[in-house]
């Protein structure tokens, strides 16, 4: 129990980085990555299926394997990133005072966070939208319904002032109970302490797959609340690297819509005569000169996570535990929102 | 020039133990000086680099969300320096309520751990080795899961007399406020005064014929008496605002939290364990041939306690005891773990929502600084008051 001092002291010990630190240059991030060999990669402390770490410690989720995919594309191997888990609180800190080079841990992109913490929104790894989760027998049909209840929440994201506005909006007085850490809001909400527990969408299907004792005792509501665009941030002022991640995001999701995957990468970059294969995979134009990383970058990320639509159905969809629907994270062309910009 | 008297020591030579001495403060003072213009300046220079906003005017925008419990309304509309109020509030709520709880049930156990009776001895030594050995979180933690974990859901309260008990917390009738109460309290005023004249009398009686009267039963009966005959005056108002069974939890009356009886309880009886030591020693300190002396002028062994010893002991209690008021603040921070809305919790949420980390975690610093320092004073206040006349 002494980690949550622990956690405490880090928060501190983040804020007093700032304090002491020198003020980082541009481009010095690829530079710092290639010279220690790893990407330092912040990610949560335990949300299965987007950041977890299983039994034998081995890191798994879509947020992982973003990281993953970042390394592969700057290093050329996807196992050399270093995972540090983040709490709500210390995510931002940490990624402004260098101790991660990104912040890959369901983040939503707001104004606020865009705008004054000095970091920047990369692209959107997953679109999401907080919901609300009760038990079955409690017969709540409809968040409508949850007037003057407890709500239990974690603090330090987006989800309280958005459980706030809907609570103001719809005049139902919801009382949250704020918890420091995920793990503390999720046993008050299983131990009958609050009514209902709320986050985003995908969190309340990790929870209740992972954390309850029969996943179908527990009921999410059909009210989505809040837009959620959840993506990895980095730091200001590094336009390189800023650039690195997001288009490493834009070239796993135009894999995905132009058929390259983890099996068939290496036949494709062998034989495909198709030129919008051929520049993803590095085979005519060297797109990654262009990037600061080597020829081959994209096919290195391809076959170490597969592309865009194998890592979401992989971690979170309808065949994995989680079993969420692909939806808005569909390829724009099949009804979602993932529209990559062209690799070219 | 000749002169039987020595030269003038020059005050200004660096042969002049006062002179070093100030040289060395100064550059001491300059130099903590340029270490704290240093972190600031580096620090705000870097959050500009980076492009990191900082400033507190955020303190007078909407906070935006809302807080579970407070003594007052909060509404999420109101500016982030009322939440941090709110937060300070809550925090000061438990930290005052756990600081008598604990003075009181510390002394109990600490005057027990005197007693003739094996079973009591034994009772307050093993109470107190097992709450001071285990860390105060693990308690918060311990209390909170027996509180939300054994306790019935809100549908199947608890129900003791007009209080009911649950997961929600517990639940209590409160009175509605009208002008009959008013009533009590003009009762309560002469009441006061009767009492304090009566009590005058008593002490001059039993100085001049060394008849001891009552002088602390008699007089509060006095001041008890006093406001129901007001209360009674002004109508005999009756009427509470009761609570009942909801449809999913207990609604009306008035309600503390899980989580505010948990910190409450984990800190009263953590702290206590220290506060019966510290009791334990002062009482120990009194010289034995006190105790005795009291004992041949015929008090008995409950009058020794209160009249001989504890007054003696309470000199050696304070300053260890002031520490443990300042620890039982301190620890109140830890709420945070439990979803008590404390001033860190509070602070927790600014932070995240404005992304102000170094502005908000000075706030906390202030906070608890300025209420260790308040306590801190008014003790030593106490303390000098208490301490012995010496004639």
């Amino acid at each position: 129990m002494r980690s949550s001092k622990v956690k405490a002291l880090a928060v501190v010990a983040a804020a007093l980085g700032i304090l002491v630190t020198v003020p980082a240059q541009a481009g010095k991030t690829l530079d710092g990555i290639k010279a220690r060999g790893q990407v330092v990669c912040g990610v949560n402390t335990g949300l299965a299926g987007f950041g977890a770490a299983d039994s034998s410690g081995k890191w798994g989720g879509l947020d992982v394997d973003m990281c993953r995919a970042m390394a592969a594309a700057t290093l050329g191997d996807a196992e050399k990133v270093k995972y540090v888990p983040l709490n709500a609180q210390q995510r931002f800190t940490a990624l402004q005072s260098g101790e991660v080079d990104v912040l890959s841990r369901n983040t939503t992109f707001t104004l606020t966070r865009d705008a004054s913490l000095g970091l920047n929104s990369t692209m959107v790894t997953y679109y999401d939208g907080q919901g609300f989760m009760v038990p079955a027998k409690s017969k709540i049909k409809s968040a409508k319904q949850l007037k003057g209840q407890t709500v239990c929440v974690q603090s330090g994201t987006t989800t309280e002032k958005n459980l706030t506005d809907y609570s103001k909006a719809n005049g139902l007085n919801i009382k949250p109970v704020v918890f420091e850490k995920l793990e503390a809001a999720e046993n008050a909400y299983f131990t009958g302490r609050c009514i209902a527990y709320t986050t985003d969408a995908s969190g309340l299907a990790s929870t209740r797959n992972k954390v309850a004792k029969d996943p179908k005792d527990h009921v999410i509501l059909p009210e989505l609340i809040s837009k959620e665009p959840l993506g990895p941030m980095v730091r200001r002022g590094d336009d390189e690297w800023f650039a690195i991640v997001k288009w490493t995001i834009y070239g796993l999701i135009e894999a995905e819509e132009y058929g390259i995957n983890q099996a068939n990468v290496d036949a494709l970059k062998a034989t495909s005569k198709d030129p919008v294969v051929q520049r993803i995979l590095g085979t005519s134009e060297d797109t990654g000169k262009l990037l600061g990383l080597s020829k081959d970058w994209m096919a290195n990320a391809i076959k170490a996570t597969g592309n865009y639509g194998e890592i979401f159905e992989r971690n979170v969809g309808p065949k994995s535990p989680l079993g969420l629907p692909r939806g808005l994270n569909n390829q724009w062309n099949k009804g979602g929102l993932m529209y990559a910009y062209p690799v070219r | 020039m000749t002169s039987n008297t020595p030269p003038k020591k020059n005050n200004w030579s660096w042969r002049s133990q006062a002179f070093r001495g100030l040289i060395y403060q100064v550059i001491a003072i300059a130099a903590i000086a340029g270490v704290v213009w240093f972190l600031a300046h580096n620090t705000l220079t870097n959050m500009r680099v980076r492009g990191i906003q900082s400033g507190f005017d955020f303190l007078s925008q909407a906070a935006g969300f809302d807080i579970g419990e407070s003594l007052y309304p909060f509404d999420s509309a109101q500016p982030y320096w009322q939440a941090f109020l709110v937060g300070v509030t809550n925090t000061l709520r438990v930290a005052v309520l756990g600081i008598i709880l604990a003075t009181v049930l510390g002394t109990l156990l600490g005057v027990g751990r005197f007693s003739r009776n094996a079973l009591v001895r034994g009772l307050c030594l093993s109470y107190v080795e097992a709450f001071r050995n285990i860390p105060v979180l693990l308690q918060l933690l311990l209390w909170y899961v027996i509180l939300t974990e054994v306790l019935p859901a809100s549908s199947e309260a608890w129900v003791l007399g007009p209080l009911f008990l649950s997961k929600g917390g517990l639940n209590f009738p409160i009175p509605v406020w009208g002008t009959g109460q008013l009533w009590a309290a003009y009762g309560l005023l002469p009441g006061l005064l009767l009492g304090w004249a009566y009590r005058q009398w008593a002490v001059k009686q039993f100085e001049a014929t060394g008849k001891a009267g009552s002088m602390v039963i008699l007089p509060a009966l006095i001041v008890l008496l006093a406001s129901v005959a007001g209360w009674a005056l002004g109508g005999a108002p009756t009427e509470f605002n009761r609570p009942f069974k909801g449809d999913f939890s207990i609604e009306n009356g008035g309600a503390l939290t899980p989580e505010f009886l948990a910190v409450l309880m984990g800190l009263t009886l953590y702290t206590a364990s220290f506060i019966a030591e510290v009791v334990r020693g002062g009482i120990a300190s009194v010289a034995r041939g006190q105790g005795e002396a009291a004992s041949a002028l015929g008090l008995n062994k409950a009058q020794e306690m209160r009249l001989v010893m504890l007054p003696q002991a309470l000199r050696v209690i304070i300053p260890p005891l002031t520490n443990q008021y300042l620890n039982l603040t301190k620890n109140s921070s830890l709420a945070v773990a439990i979803g008590y809305p404390d001033v860190v919790s509070i602070a927790n949420t600014a932070l995240n929502q404005t992304g102000r980390a170094v502005e908000c975690i000075s706030i906390v610093m202030l906070v608890y600084l300025s209420t260790s320092l308040g306590t801190a004073l008014l003790m030593n206040w106490y303390n000098s008051r208490s301490a012995i006349k010496e004639r």
